[in-house]
């Protein structure tokens, strides 16, 4: 495989060969697997005739229309245009001229890093950076061979250029014209990747290509794929968390209008009917006697106690351990320990999760807005009793993922629908069935403790983290500590010499999924509100301590300065008061301060400066607009994120109970991303974890009150028709909850 | 038998008197700009217009529509050449998309009512939309980019 060291030479390896492209075996991350092209484009061409398939990511049909395959879903972060960027600046194309269309499953699609076709982990740029510019190379070194042996003149005197290849003798054939020719062409072994300084795509900022079709209404998200002869589901889930249909008495349901089929299924009721409104109408009528199973008298206070008690009861298994921070704690001359908690939270994609399928005697076509394409072809497999390879999975714009799809839980029932009635169904959860049934982001239970030696400084450091596993539901089996869980501490930058990272795995008896950020947001929360209370105890300012911390990170100590001089550390404006922020992830630095001011006894936040290091960028724009989102994002949870559970059963049902930051509560947000020549490293979900600590420490800054259980406002949201112009950001009539649970 | 005029034609829909607006532009209709995102008017992407006005489609029964003229997302301008859909073009706002119809929709009506708007006009129009992948901060200047070029054209 490709690595960073062969950018430094400038020639990248022969990634994927001739014969690996139309072989049959591919090593990918030491497994070998079979490869799987998608088909020739069934779609005819403005001309008729069938375009050349060059690699796994590219088309080029004789009319030029060039079609790059992107094999990571658009969720917002753009992917759509960042990789055909990729494949654009060495295929010597605008990215303009590009055609972009979602990949079907195919093994050349693998996310090596996320073993599987998988977007998430805000990778996509990261496993693509080398692979397809060495694509985009190879294609255009096979258009140029083909164009030369037309020519009967060498490749070295031909050269390409927006699309056409020219030689001295000022012959000229466009890239269409020997696309077919090219497709039969040796991939080439070795091929000269370009340096940084001839970029001319890459790093400009290059409008999104899918912008134009959001603002029209014409992107087509999984709720609105139309097919002949559609019908439309609802589906009716178990009000307890876990519970399962025990009876149905559908007898009311089937006579009302327009239905044609109630179904039940393992996990829920089934309704289907000639329109959605029809189809939650007969669902309202179904008699459901729910099994509540185990989960009958689950709430919170007993989630928190079973995270309580594991943590006085368990060390842990250890995730990281430099030298000996047992040891070192129990001589310190000063000692600090506080317990952390945060929430479950919903993902809440403003895209509801839905699923179209259609079975039919070939098999199944699958519609449907997913991070995980082999694991919904393999849903849609069990459910349609068909092998995997006859499902053909067609992934759509999604209307947010945030990681909630990466789960395939929305997508049995539509099959199971389509397959009892030999038609298509589209299956819509509604706002509540989503944000009832959602895989949560687990709640977390952490101790933290640290050491002060006799000189002051802080020589001791020791997590212990308590939650549920996602990776064993969804990815086992899993063996030691699951990276997922340990994110942000295990990497921490700060020097201390005893450091000590433990995790123990406790269950909560739902099914928790992985979140925008995963356990970042956890930790990166409970160690920079920790440093904050340790600069407090040393008293020592904030960002001196980090500082001090971070003597030997250069590309740390740059975010820190950055963002702590954009946003006036050390002289806030009167009334306002500072936080900072500081994490590693996705192989990104970043940096934040948020400036606050209590309002009505509550936090007003009014602006988040941010600065980020996340190595060479494809797209600054989008590199800005993704800080921006996660900043939202991570408001939100700071603010006011928060599932709870009564008797089993999610007490947040829309956007009144569950509340979500708006327009008229948004701080001004500064985003300073620094230039760097490292690899790029993520930007998706880095700026989400730093809101909560940044915010709390600035509260701290105003009150003394130390957070140490999000979120930082309780309290119900009022209806939207409560916002009014100008309110802020506070919650006003709710109160700032602070805990005193240190020790 | 309901008749509604949408996007300037005439259109027939055989459904409950109860269906919401929404459901008829999306699923007897077709026109799925329009989107499905709470159901009880909490997060404006269901905005459409009715006489020019920004309504939550998602509460609106089919048959409270009457004779007043709907205008969805598609029915918005020709060619993606509203200025706000200009301006959105031109700050790139969009990221997951999916809230973006009701915003545009949300914003095409504030220009109508106010052509120059304030940011405390925009924050009073606006919050009524929600975006999660947080784009208020684009949708804000856009909005403010749109009067420019709405006025320009004037």
């Amino acid at each position: 495989m490709a690595t960073e060291n062969d950018r430094a030479t400038g020639a990248a390896p022969a990634q994927w060969t001739r014969r690996e492209f139309v072989g049959s075996a591919l090593s990918v991350g030491g497994l070998v697997i079979a490869m799987n092209l998608p088909l020739p484009a069934r779609a005819a061409t403005r001309s008729g005739r069938a375009p050349a398939q060059l690699n796994a990511w590219l088309r080029i049909a004789p009319d030029d229309t060039i079609t790059i395959l992107v094999d990571r879903s658009e969720m917002g972060q753009g992917v759509y245009t960042a990789l055909p960027t990729l494949i654009a600046e060495e295929l010597e194309i605008e990215l303009d001229r590009v055609a972009i269309v979602a990949a079907p499953v195919g093994d050349a699609y693998f996310n090596a890093a996320n073993v599987g076709q998988v977007t998430g982990t805000s990778n996509s740029v990261q496993d693509a950076w080398v692979k397809l510019r060495t694509a985009g190379a190879q294609a255009r070194t096979m258009l140029v061979a083909a164009a030369a042996a037309r020519w009967g003149v060498a490749p070295s005197e031909c050269r390409a250029r927006h699309g056409v290849i020219t030689n001295a003798a000022g012959d000229r054939l466009t890239y269409g014209a020997v696309a077919a020719d090219a497709a039969r062409q040796p991939v080439p072994a070795r091929v000269a990747l370009k340096p940084a300084s001839r970029f001319e795509l890459i790093g400009r900022g290059l409008p999104r290509t899918d912008t134009p079709a959001k603002v029209d209404g014409s992107a087509q998200f999984g709720i609105d794929v139309r097919l002949p002869g559609m019908l439309y589901g609802a589906f009716a889930q178990s009000p307890v968390l876990g519970g399962w249909p025990d009876s149905v008495d559908s007898a009311a349901a089937e006579k009302m209008p327009g239905v044609r089929l109630v179904l039940a299924l393992d996990s829920g009721v089934l309704v289907v009917a000639d329109h959605f409104w029809q189809a939650l109408a007969a669902r309202r009528a179904l008699r459901v006697r729910w099994n509540p199973g185990p989960n009958a008298t689950l709430d919170d206070a007993a989630i928190r106690e079973s995270l309580r008690r594991t943590e006085a009861g368990d060390p842990g298994l250890v995730a990281r351990a430099d030298g000996d921070a047992e040891t070192a704690l129990k001589r310190a001359a000063r000692t600090h320990s506080a317990i952390y908690e945060v929430p479950l939270l919903a993902h809440a994609t403003m895209e509801p999760m839905n699923c179209t399928a259609d079975v039919h005697a070939d098999g199944c076509d699958l519609y449907v807005g997913t991070q995980v394409q082999q694991l919904s072809q393999a849903a849609a497999a069990v459910a349609a009793g068909v092998p995997p390879d006859r499902v053909r999975v067609h992934t759509t714009y999604l209307g947010g993922g945030f990681g909630r799809r990466l789960d395939v839980d929305f997508i049995p029932a539509a099959v199971a629908g389509s397959h009892a009635l030999g038609r298509p169904v589209k299956v819509i959860w509604t706002r509540e069935d989503d944000m009832t049934h959602d895989t949560y982001r687990p709640p977390a239970l952490e101790r933290i403790s640290a050491g002060f030696d006799a000189a002051g400084k802080v020589d001791s450091f020791k997590l212990h983290i308590v939650s549920p596993l996602i990776t064993a539901r969804m990815f086992p089996p899993v063996t030691g500590v699951d990276p997922e869980v340990v994110e942000a501490a295990v990497n921490c930058a700060y020097g201390i010499p005893n450091f000590l990272v433990t995790y123990t795995r406790q269950e909560i008896g739902i099914d928790v999924g992985y979140m925008r950020s995963v356990s970042h947001a956890a930790n990166c929360f409970v160690i920079e509100s920790f440093v904050d209370e340790l600069a407090a105890l040393a008293g020592k300012d904030p960002y001196d301590l980090r500082m001090e911390l971070l003597a030997t990170k250069p590309r740390h100590r740059r975010v820190l300065e950055t963002a702590a001089r954009l946003a006036g550390w050390g002289k806030p404006a009167p009334g306002r008061h500072l936080g900072l922020a500081l994490m590693e992830g996705y192989a990104t630095r970043i940096a934040q301060v948020a400036e606050i001011s209590v309002d009505g006894g509550a936090p007003r936040v009014h602006r988040i400066v941010c600065a980020v290091d996340c190595g060479q960028m494809v797209n600054p724009r989008i590199v800005e607009s993704q800080i921006e989102s996660g900043i939202v994002f991570g408001l939100t949870e700071a603010l006011w994120g928060e599932i709870t559970i009564a008797n089993g059963v999610v007490q947040q049902t829309n956007f009144d109970g569950y509340r979500v930051l708006r327009a008229n509560q948004m701080p001004q947000i500064v985003v300073e991303l620094l230039p760097s020549d490292e690899p790029p490293g993520g930007i998706g979900e880095v700026a989400v974890p730093l809101v909560a600590p940044a915010v709390c420490n600035a509260w701290f800054a105003a009150t003394g009150e130390r957070v140490r259980s999000l979120p930082l406002v309780s309290g119900r949201a009022p209806g939207a028709a409560a916002v009014k112009r100008g309110s802020g950001n506070s919650d006003r009539g709710s109160t700032p909850r602070t805990t005193a649970s240190g020790t | 038998m309901f008749e509604i005029q949408v996007n300037g034609r005439p259109m027939r829909v055989e459904a409950a008197p109860d269906t919401p607006l929404l459901w008829v532009l999306r699923d007897h209709l077709g026109l799925t700009g329009t989107k499905y995102g709470c159901g009880r008017a909490l997060c404006g992407a269901c905005t459409v217009h009715l006489d020019g006005a920004a309504v939550r489609s998602c509460v609106l029964p089919i048959a409270d529509v009457g004779r007043r003229a709907v205008t969805t997302i598609e029915g918005l301008a020709p060619d993606r050449s509203d200025p706000v859909q200009r301006a959105w073009i031109e700050l790139d706002v969009p990221q997951c998309g999916y809230c973006q119809s009701g915003q545009i929709m949300a914003a095409a009506a504030l220009l109508r009512s106010h052509p120059a708007p304030t940011d405390a006009d925009i924050d009073a129009a606006m919050s009524g939309n929600l975006c999660r992948c947080g784009t208020y901060g684009r949708i804000r200047h856009a909005v403010h980019r749109a009067a420019a070029l709405a006025r320009a054209e004037r």
